[in-house]
This record gives C-alpha cells, structure tokens and sequence, in this order.
C-alpha cells in the first residue's frame, strides 16, 4: 500500500523527516511512535499527499503523491490531528458536504452519512451543532468523516490526543472494528498503550530518523527486559542514590522523579534493593512497555 | 453524551463492514475532483453561508434602506438646494444628489462585503477553525479551495448589489436604462478589493489586529478620497492619486457613467474596467499562490 524509501522533508535547512524508508502492507496496522517534534505529523502529510517530499521516493497504491495528488487523496481518510470540522455546518451536513469532495452523489451521501452516524454512536446529535459536541464526540465524528468514500486506507495523526481515557476506549474500539473489516490504518501517537493496542508493526521515530522497527511485543522483547522495577526516592534522593543501586538488574535508568531498573524478574530485583538497606518512599513492578524501548533508544522519554 | 460499548454495538459494526460501497471508485472520484472541485467548495461555501444567512439577507436589505433614507431625505435636500452641482447631465441640468450618490453606495456596499468574506472568514480557515484543512485532506487542491472562495464571494457580491439595485430604483436613483449593469461592475469592484485582501489575510500567521487596521486605514479613506460622496475633482490635487488608485472610485464611476450617463470618454470606461479586472486577476493568484504554499507545509 505504502512504499518510502530515503523519504526526506527539509524546512529550510532543518531535516524534519530524515530519509526514512518504510513498507506497509494491505491489511496492516502501522505505526509511527514518537515524540513531539519527531516528524511523524509531516510525514504523515507526505502519505497524505498534501506536503511535496524533498527528496527520496513515495508511492502510495503505486501512485507518485506529488504528481497525482487528487488521486492519492481519493483512495484515503484522513484523520488530522486538529479536529478541522467546519462549525458553520451541522454534523450530519459534515459528512455530506465532505463526501462532495470526492464527487459523490447526495442519493448515496444522506444514507452513508447516517450509517456513520450510527457507526460512530452519532445518531442523535445529527441535528447538532458542532459546539454543542464533547471532544470525543468530536473526534469520533471527524473519524465518520473520513470514512465517507469507504477508504481502504485510513490516516490517524495522534488520534487520541486530549481525549479522556473513556472516550480513547470508545474510539480505540472503532478502530479497532476498522482493523477487522480490512480497512489499512496508519497511526501516529506518542502513547505507548495507543501503540500497543492498536499496531501490528511500528516505526519508533525520533529527530526524523528511524530508531527502530518492529511489532510491539518483538521491540520490547529486543531492546527492553521483561520487567521493570520502579523506585521513587524523592526527586531530591534519586540521582544520589542511584550509584547505591549498582549492580541490580541488567541496566539502569535515572529519571528526575524515579530510578527503574531493567531485569527480568523485578520482584528479585526489589529484595536486592531492600538488602542494600534501602528504602525507596514507593516502589512498582511493571512489565516492559514501548516507552522503554523509546527510553533505550534516544535516552529521552516519550512525553515532555 | 458518551456510553460505553454496549452489544447492540456489535450489530452496528457489522453493518458497517456490509455497509453502502460509494458508486465511484478512487480514481473516478478524482477525476470528478478535478473537474468540478471549485464548484463542490462553492457548494461548501453556499451551505455554510445558510448558517448566517440572516446576517447576509439583514445586510443585503437593511443597508440601503438606511443609506438610501438617510441621504435621500437629509443630505440630498441640502445638497439640492445649496448647489449649483458640480456633475451635471448632458442638457447641463444638474444631476440630483441621490442619483449621484447611488452608484457610489452601491459600490461601497459590494466592497464592504467583499472585506468581511475575505478578512476573518479566511483567516478562521487556516488559523481559528482550520476548515481548509479538512478539503485540503481530499482530492480537492488548494487552488480549487481559492477558487471556490472566489465564486462564493461573487455569489454573495451579487446578491447584495442586485438586492440594492431593486432599492434604488423605486428611490428614483437610475436614470438610464444601462443601470442595472452597475449589478456587475459593483461586484467586480468588490473582487478588485476583496481578493487582494484574501491574499493577504492567507499570508497572515498571528492576528494582532491587522484587519482593524484594514478598515481604519484602508477602507475608511478610500470612502472619503475615492469621489464617493462629491466629485474627486473638488479634491485637491495632491490628494487626487488616491482615488486614482482606489478600485471604489473606479467602480464609482463605472457605475456613474452607466447608472445616468456621466459624460467621460470610452477610453477612460475602459481604464476602470481594466484596473479592476487587473486587481482582481492579480489578488485572485497571489491568493492561489498563497493558499498553496501554506496548506502545502
């Protein structure tokens, strides 16, 4: 569905996508994880053939996005990162004036528009306007939309960002229907829950250049332990004590508000801690999650 | 409100997979795209404008009832019987103050629509509401987003000048026969003005007011430098430069020379019609270009 190969996007001199090359094949789930600034939103864009490459090669269903925009764009649903719907219009009107757009038939529009309604849980707020929604509803609408043309293909950029977390299982389960009916998505987000739930197989993107690729389960499995032990000493205690910790588990981390120690059995590792005669104010045991690979691999968390 | 997942949802989704398959395939619908995407956002621009079309429809009439009322029963008289006017028609009988006055409202009117399509409402578009980006998404390019904008402005232009034309005649402010076509040349006076504003307004990164200075500073003068409420001959001749360049003065006159027959020679109707086609063309493809640079980051 989607080939890039060297794909680079230059803002003046700055790299914003860094040559990065990528497959996604029909049916799958892809993912770009990363932080905020690491390109994903932009190449994102390129996919969606609204921003020119700068150098490298893209194609998308085979076509070439920079010459046959139109159709490209035609083949996909996007979903942005900003809601962008148009307030002046009332929901169901959303769905029937963007379908226009791909020269669709109002005889096929005003059914379609309802059917995703009620496949968006929308179906009483028709009639709404667009303030009178929440910012789940919102986004669940702006995902019907992108379903109009009945696209095989389906762009996310962080779609879950400033939801609650009722509303991100809400929409989490949409997708995940979308998934199940064959519809390709591909998903940025710098939640590693949002990745683990959703992606078969991720990029994880820092400063425009590719870290690492994998499903979720084979990167953690390559750059991370099967399990984490965090220890809160106090923000002040933490770095101190770190050199204390010496020794435990495979690997160690110092973030400003906890230590964690990578080992495959935390429970063992947190008796060493306490043997040292160490007293950490809160511990936890967790198992490894992207966040940690993406901490292994650019020494940076995640979230700012 | 929102619930969370219920069975009956299950029923739901799978009607979705089964559900309605669109009646032309992606690069149908590109096709279609390409030809018809400026009229499928005018169709957008249409429908949104039902959304305020009290404001529109209150504008359209409400404006030359006031001014028609306001300077035909008070200015007018006084303007009447205090001078000996400065145009005059062909027989040398002086032109009633309302009749020289109308073509100038109707101008002003188209121009002050023409500034509020293309101030916030573009602005809205990149920046408050971002719904330029939501078609840009589609198969529609950004040059049919300008152009649809475009067609939606003129719609409008034309609704309000042919709506004032209909004032002005009962108000017995159109002599000649020819009148009704300063309907045309008033909107084309509003997209002289209006879409070099467009391109500006798209250039726009940060409000800090800049559209308040348009009015104050750019606007505003050009009602009182560009002939409208006396001849731009009774200005000073220093000043005279700035109705020269001001698409209402051209417009104005336009509108004077078919409305009752204002005596000027064809070359000179030809240079207004040309210096308003010129403004429009030009703000038409900065605007596109404009448009097309910034959806294109």
């Amino acid at each position: 569905m989607i080939s890039a190969r060297n794909l680079t996007k230059k803002f003046g001199d700055v790299a914003a996508v860094d040559g990065i090359s990528f497959e996604v094949r029909a049916g799958e789930s892809f993912g770009l994880l990363g932080p905020n600034g690491a390109g994903k939103s932009t190449t994102m864009r390129m996919i969606g053939g609204v921003s020119r490459r700068s150098s490298g090669e893209l194609a998308i269903m085979g076509l070439d996005p920079d010459r046959y925009g139109p159709e490209v764009r035609a083949h996909l649903g996007v979903v942005p990162q900003q809601d962008n719907l148009d307030e002046e219009l009332r929901v169901r009107d959303n769905l029937i004036v963007y379908g226009r757009y791909f020269g669709l038939p109002h005889s096929y529009l005003r059914p379609k528009a309802d059917e995703l309604l009620e496949f968006a849980q929308l179906t009483d707020k028709a009639k709404s306007k667009i303030d009178a929604l929440s910012g789940g509803m919102k986004r669940r609408l702006t995902i019907a939309r992108s379903l109009i043309n009945e696209p095989r293909m389906l762009l996310l950029d962080e779609p879950t960002t400033g939801l609650d977390p009722q509303a991100r299982h809400i929409l989490w389960d949409r997708l995940f229907r979308l998934k199940e009916s064959g519809v390709t998505l591909i998903l940025t987000t710098h939640y590693m829950d949002e990745a683990e739930q959703l992606c078969d197989r991720l990029i994880v993107v820092d400063k425009g250049r590719i870290m690492a690729e994998g499903s979720p389960a084979a990167l953690i499995r390559e750059h991370s332990t099967r399990e984490v032990l965090e220890l809160r000493f106090g923000s002040e205690r933490n770095a101190s004590v770190a050199a204390e910790l010496a020794g435990i588990g495979e690997r160690q981390e110092t973030l400003p508000d906890r230590v964690l120690i990578y080992a495959d059995d935390g429970e063992a590792a947190l008796e060493q801690v306490s043997a040292r005669g160490l007293r950490p104010l809160t511990t936890l045991v967790r198992r490894s999650s992207l966040e940690d690979v993406f901490l292994r691999l650019t020494g940076r968390s995640l979230i700012d | 409100m929102t619930r969370t997942w219920q069975p009956a949802d299950a029923a739901a989704a799978g009607r979705q997979r089964a559900g309605l398959r669109p009646p032309l395939d992606p690069l149908q619908s590109a096709a279609r795209a390409r030809r018809f995407g400026s009229l499928y956002y005018l169709e957008h621009w249409l429908r949104a404008m039902r959304g305020y079309g009290w404001t529109v429809a209150l504008t359209a009439v409400g404006t030359p009832l006031v001014y028609l009322f306001g300077l035909g029963v008070g200015l007018a008289a006084l303007v009447d019987a205090n001078t000996s006017a400065a145009a005059s028609l062909g027989s040398g009988r002086p032109v009633p103050y309302l009749v020289f006055v109308a073509p100038a409202l109707l101008a002003t009117a188209a121009i002050m629509v023409a500034t509020d399509e293309n101030t916030y409402p573009v602005m809205s578009g990149f920046k408050w509401r971002r719904t330029y980006y939501g078609p840009n998404a589609s198969p529609l390019s950004s040059h049919q987003l300008v152009n649809g904008h475009c067609l939606g402005v003129l719609c409008r232009l034309l609704l309000t000048t042919g709506l004032y034309f209909l004032f002005l005649l009962p108000a017995g402010a159109v002599l000649e026969a020819s009148g009704w076509m300063m309907i045309l040349t008033s909107a084309l006076g509003g997209l002289a003005f209006g879409l070099p504003v467009m391109a500006y307004a798209a250039r726009i990164e940060e409000d800090k007011g800049q559209f308040a200075l348009v009015q104050r500073f750019i606007v505003m003068p050009l009602f009182l430098f560009s002939g409208t409420y006396f001849p731009l001959e009774a200005m000073p001749l220093v000043v005279r430069w700035i109705g020269w360049i001001s698409p209402l003065w051209h417009s104005t006159e336009l509108g004077r020379v078919l409305s009752y027959g204002q005596a000027e020679p064809a070359w000179l109707t030809a240079v207004h019609l040309g210096y308003l086609a010129l403004l429009a063309v030009a703000g038409w493809l900065a605007a596109r270009r404009i448009y097309a640079r910034r959806l294109g980051k």
